[in-house]
């Protein structure tokens, strides 16, 4: 059976496996909430993921690489915003659109600029986020349970990890007891209400775009500078749909997100770390804990257990005055 | 309100998406420092210049050509099937049990199986999804992304553990018997005398993919079915109190369309690899999306869209090997087909169409 230390240790990597999909989950929250599908949250993250690290390896400040990330995502959710707010287009298809291009243009990018066949330069120092050691973790290290809780799992991560967890009550409280939440969920519901009540639908949709924008260029930062220490090309590798299967999984809630971002990340960090799990009477193939996250979703999405419920104006262009 | 001429909609509007997306293309080109004329040259000639290009090309039209005309009969449902990645995958599987089963005396024979059991396994996993939409609501584009990703493990599963041989490394099933190879358009031009190129992957599913397209043309313009398809895609509304069922026609058109996908594998699988690999679909599931767009979800356009793509694949494969000009070129055009094509469609038809109007109004 398993050690206390090595559930530490699994628990540590589930923390860090859970962020990226946790910044994403939350980013897709906002877009999805306003009324705004997104299915590009992958090709965000990706072009972010490219962005920090080339600018960072460049400048060698990961602060510089984090902002590089953020505004190429930014660019990103800009057309996004573009293609299903103004041009009322299908949200879905210009979602796999900025996949295909985020996909494309890291590598002929990349390629050009520093001739690794996609791969950025190693990141290191200054370049990248540091592990932050909280107050009194090296002191509290000996104290039996908590110690190690303390000292491992809870400190010792880069600032980011800590900004993504900090973002679940901020969310909670900006989607739920601001004003600026309240008409970004109603946007979501019945645009034409929050259109009647004098409120730009198009202003709000932008703005929660926006937001999903800033949000996945921090997961992608988180990516390539500070869980891998580069970028390399496709380094998303599904993780943008994982962020989506628990957004549904979280039926579209931030302290559910969270806590769907940690389940789906703990089942990432055991199909790391072991092959195959033996129940006795049964094996797990590693193969079934990886599509776990997928298969939930879809049993989740049937209703069987729980019911989500997507924001009722999902997926739909508002045409003023009809 | 006025509306466009027929002609317009159909070719007038993709054509200027494609150029659109072309010429940004050729920027994209000119930015990474290279020539975009010097370019489209090499692509040309690679892809079209040789029967030995065209054969590559032609391979995958094919793949591309059963992909788009699954989700071109999904569109006139209503339904966004993004999921071909995963019934081309299970297509795959259907492709291999055919193929290792039992031991065929001819091609065509395990050609016929091969047909019926890759149909029947993209269809089958195109199911869950489509019961689960009309049944239970679930949307279809998250159940078939899901589902994807389901596949995909799936098949690494079975690879791994189950289909690989004793003994072999990597994760891929037996070589398929010499009897199941399908002859190649250099063995089939050859039977009435016409010279084509020697080792190309072109191969007989080709003409099963034509036959596809005429298949789905007639279902979707000839058949009760199709008409009922095509109204409850027009308004499902409209279509129910027309006394059509939402659950049968979801479930049609999605079986329908996962068979199409799936078909796609007997062209890779058995027409090309002659074993199941792990990424045999490589894309195409989802290039379908992008050739159903611009073909305008018709079998004539997905023909020439599938063409195209199969062009742009080959030409891009060339440019890797000339130029410094990555491969992944072609998923930046073909994003930009997408965007332009699709998502922003409005964004090209609306000045058109005004311009349409007003040269109208002078001539009345």
């Amino acid at each position: 059976m398993m050690d206390f230390a090595a559930l530490i240790q699994l628990l540590d990597s589930t923390v860090r496996l859970a962020t990226p999909l946790l910044l994403a989950c939350l980013a897709g929250l906002y877009s999805e909430r306003s009324g705004v599908f997104d299915i590009g949250l992958e090709g965000k993250m990706l072009i972010a993921a490219f962005a920090s690290a080339a600018a960072a390896a460049a400048t060698g400040s990961v602060w510089l690489g984090l902002l590089a990330g953020i505004f190429a995502s930014l660019m990103l959710a800009g057309l996004h915003g573009l293609a299903s707010i103004t041009f009322r287009g299908n949200q879905l298809i210009s979602g796999v659109a900025i996949n295909f291009l985020a996909s494309g243009l890291t590598v002929l990018l990349g390629q050009k600029w520093f001739g690794l066949g996609g791969r950025t330069p190693s990141l290191e120092g200054a370049a990248r986020f540091e592990p932050i050691t909280l107050p009194f973790a090296g002191s509290l290290a000996p104290v039996p349970v908590l110690g190690p809780i303390y000292s491992e799992l809870i400190s010792g991560h880069s600032i980011l990890v800590y900004v993504a967890i900090a973002l679940v009550p901020a969310s909670a409280w900006l989607l739920y007891r601001t004003r600026f939440g309240l008409r970004l969920r109603a946007v979501g519901e019945n645009p034409a209400a929050v259109d009647t009540a004098g409120v730009s639908v198009t202003g709000i949709r932008y703005a929660a775009v926006a937001i999903t924008g800033i949000l996945c260029g921090l997961a992608g930062a988180y990516l390539s500078t500070a869980l891998a220490a580069g970028f390399g090309r496709e380094m998303t590798a599904g993780k943008g749909f994982i962020a989506l299967a628990a957004l549904i999984f979280a039926k579209w809630r931030p302290w559910y997100a969270l806590a769907a971002c940690m389940l789906f990340g703990l089942l990432e960090a055991v199909s790391i770390r072991y092959q195959s799990i033996d129940l006795g009477f049964v094996m797990i193939p590693v193969q079934f804990t990886q599509a776990l996250p997928y298969i939930l979703t879809v049993v989740i999405l049937a209703g069987f257990i729980g019911k989500a419920v997507p924001p009722r104006a999902g997926g739909e262009p508002y045409v003023k005055e009809r | 309100m006025g509306r466009m001429p027929k002609w317009a909609d159909a070719v007038l509007v993709p054509l200027l998406s494609l150029i659109i997306a072309f010429v940004i293309s050729g920027l994209v080109i000119l930015a990474i420092g290279e020539d975009p004329v010097e370019a489209l040259k090499i692509m040309v000639t690679g892809a079209l210049g040789s029967t030995y290009g065209w054969g590559y090309t032609l391979y995958y039209a094919t793949n591309f050509i059963f992909t788009g005309l699954a989700v071109a009969i999904a569109f006139h449902a209503g339904l966004f099937n993004i999921g071909g990645e995963g019934q081309a995958t299970l297509g795959g599987l259907g492709v291999a049990i055919a193929c290792l089963m039992l031991p065929w005396p001819h091609w065509s024979l395990a050609l016929l199986a091969s047909v019926v059991l890759s149909a029947a396994f993209g269809a089958a996993w195109a199911a869950v999804p489509a019961w689960l939409q009309a049944k239970r609501g679930s949307h279809i584009v998250i159940t078939t992304i899901m589902f994807n990703f389901i596949a995909a493990a799936l098949l690494n599963y079975l690879l791994v553990n189950v289909m690989r041989p004793r003994g072999q490394m990597d994760p891929a099933s037996a070589r398929f018997p010499a009897e199941t190879n399908l002859p190649d358009l250099h063995q089939m031009l050859g039977w009435i005398g016409i010279p084509f190129a020697k080792g190309t992957p072109a191969n007989v599913s080709l003409f099963v993919a034509l036959i596809a397209c005429v298949v789905v043309w007639a279902i979707i313009w000839r058949t009760r079915l199709g008409y009922e398809i095509r109204s409850f895609g027009k308004s499902e509304k409209a279509a129910i109190y027309a006394g059509i069922s939402p659950v049968r026609i979801t479930m049609y058109a999605m079986l329908i369309s996962g068979a199409l996908s799936g078909l796609m594998a007997v062209n890779t699988v058995q027409g090309e690899a002659n074993r199941l690999l792990l990424n045999s679909v490589e894309g195409a599931g989802f290039i379908g999306i992008a050739v159903a767009l611009m073909g305008r979800s018709h079998p004539v356009g997905v023909f020439f869209a599938a063409l195209l793509f199969g062009f742009l694949y080959q030409g891009g494969a060339e440019l890797a090997l000339w130029t410094k000009i990555p491969r992944e070129l072609i998923t930046v055009i073909q994003a930009l087909v997408i965007l332009f094509t699709g998502a922003l469609d409005e964004m090209v038809r609306a000045p058109l169409k005004r311009m349409f109007l007003a040269s109208g109004r002078g001539g009345q």
